[in-house]
């Protein structure tokens, strides 16, 4: 429970849909995690990662999860595992995709036609605002 | 004495920088927001600000891994362009306003506003991106830049009227420095977009559009949204229109709006733009 004036409750940014709070707490877990990604912005780092991505994963004490989660390049669960997109991003540019390519996989779209949605004025928000009330 | 004389907003988009550094600005993609700016860039050009005090968030560049910040303002004398993971723009260096940033982050926190003060610090496209939009391809940035960083990433960012009342803040201590000089504020960041999850890619043209029509027509009325608002409305890194009111905060009562564009998409995001002269 929050102690001061949110002016809303807590509670209801978890009940928006597809979207998870990057708290204090999510910032600890993904520490290590967070420090690999944040050492691509080196760049003899990343030939480094891409020559060899076990090996380089094992410098930074991330969980098994997370290691394999870099790995198969699953952002969804690398934010379940507490990631926060604006580090793990720096994996995407590691790989030489784009940032709309890297987040289209987060959705249930190709990137083909999360592009076309971008181009045609993007996701609608009717639907997508709460998941009790449905709207 | 030193004046605010306006006060700029705008989407601060990577993909913008990217297309500015790789020459791509004429493409069918890129030249309609490119064009958006074109009326922006000529009036930058007779307003000639001395210092632009520019309110960014780091992206996992300089701070939110070691140090996260709420409120933080740069005092060192330059900033150089970060390599974000896919080589550093090829823009000029940032040069800061050690005297003025000095002057406004003492004021801040006897104003009760706990400011970090950072004395290095490397940039990411929170700032290039915005300062390209301004001021094209050029040699050297035409004004000096104070760094003010706010928290939107990591919960609880802080409420968009404590920004709003950041603002108010600097407004009064750049009033308080003796020297004679223009300044300007920017906000930037936003507008709606999502980059996680399966929402991601949500733009929400009706809220943006009401956001940047509020910011000359009824500003007040800004300050009681609520981070919910944002993060449902505008997506979770749409919460970085709270920096706005960062600026709206300190331009003071009465404003002229001198020029306005929205445009969608650039990469994953709403991209919006507004120039207000203070009154």
């Amino acid at each position: 429970m929050a102690v001061g004036n949110l002016g809303y409750d807590r509670a209801d940014l978890d009940d928006i849909p597809g979207t998870t709070i990057f708290t204090v707490a999510s910032s600890r877990r993904a520490y290590h995690l967070h420090r690999f990604c944040m050492s691509l912005m080196k760049a003899d780092n990343r030939p480094a990662f891409k020559a060899d991505e076990a090996g380089y994963l094992a410098r930074f004490g991330m969980t098994d999860e997370q290691n394999s989660a870099v790995q198969a390049r699953d952002y969804n669960r690398l934010i379940a595992l507490g990631g926060n997109v604006y580090f793990l991003i720096k994996i995407a540019s590691c790989d030489g995709i784009s940032a709309a390519q890297a987040v289209s996989t987060m959705t249930d779209l190709s990137t083909e036609d999360y592009t076309a949605m971008m181009l045609a004025g993007g996701r609608s928000p009717e639907g997508v605002r709460s998941i009790s009330g449905r709207f | 004495m030193a004046r605010i004389t306006a006060g700029v907003a705008t989407s601060h988009v990577p993909a913008i920088g990217a297309a500015m550094d790789l020459m791509k600005t004429q493409e069918p993609y890129w030249s309609p927001l490119f064009d958006g700016y074109e009326k922006s860039r000529a009036w930058q050009k007779d307003a000639k600000p001395d210092v632009v005090i520019l309110v960014f968030n780091d992206h996992a560049t300089s701070l939110m891994l070691e140090v996260v910040p709420t409120f933080a303002i740069g005092c060192a004398e330059h900033y150089r362009p970060a390599d974000e993971g896919w080589g550093a723009r090829p823009v000029p260096v940032v040069q800061g306003d050690p005297e003025l940033a000095a002057h406004i982050a003492e004021n801040l926190i006897i104003d009760e506003f706990d400011m970090t003060i950072l004395n290095d610090m490397d940039v990411d496209h929170g700032m290039t991106v915005p300062l390209s939009l301004l001021f094209g391809e050029v040699d050297q940035w035409p004004t000096r830049v104070i760094p003010v960083l706010v928290n939107v990433t990591q919960f609880p960012p802080p409420s968009g009227d404590r920004c709003w009342r950041l603002g108010e803040a600097i407004g009064r201590a750049v009033a308080s420095f003796p020297e004679d000089l223009n300044v300007q504020v920017w906000g930037t960041g936003g507008m709606s977009h999502q980059l996680q999850g399966k929402r991601a890619g949500l733009i929400n043209k009706p809220f943006d559009q009401d956001f940047l029509e509020k910011l000359t027509s009824d500003p007040q009325s800004l300050r009681k949204l609520t981070h919910y608002d944002y993060l449902r409305e505008a997506g979770s890194e749409g919460i970085e229109l709270i920096m706005w009111l960062v600026m709206r905060g300190a331009l003071g009562a009465d404003v002229n709006e001198v020029h306005r564009f929205y445009h969608v998409p650039a990469s994953n995001t709403a991209v919006g733009h507004i120039v207000l002269e203070a009154a």
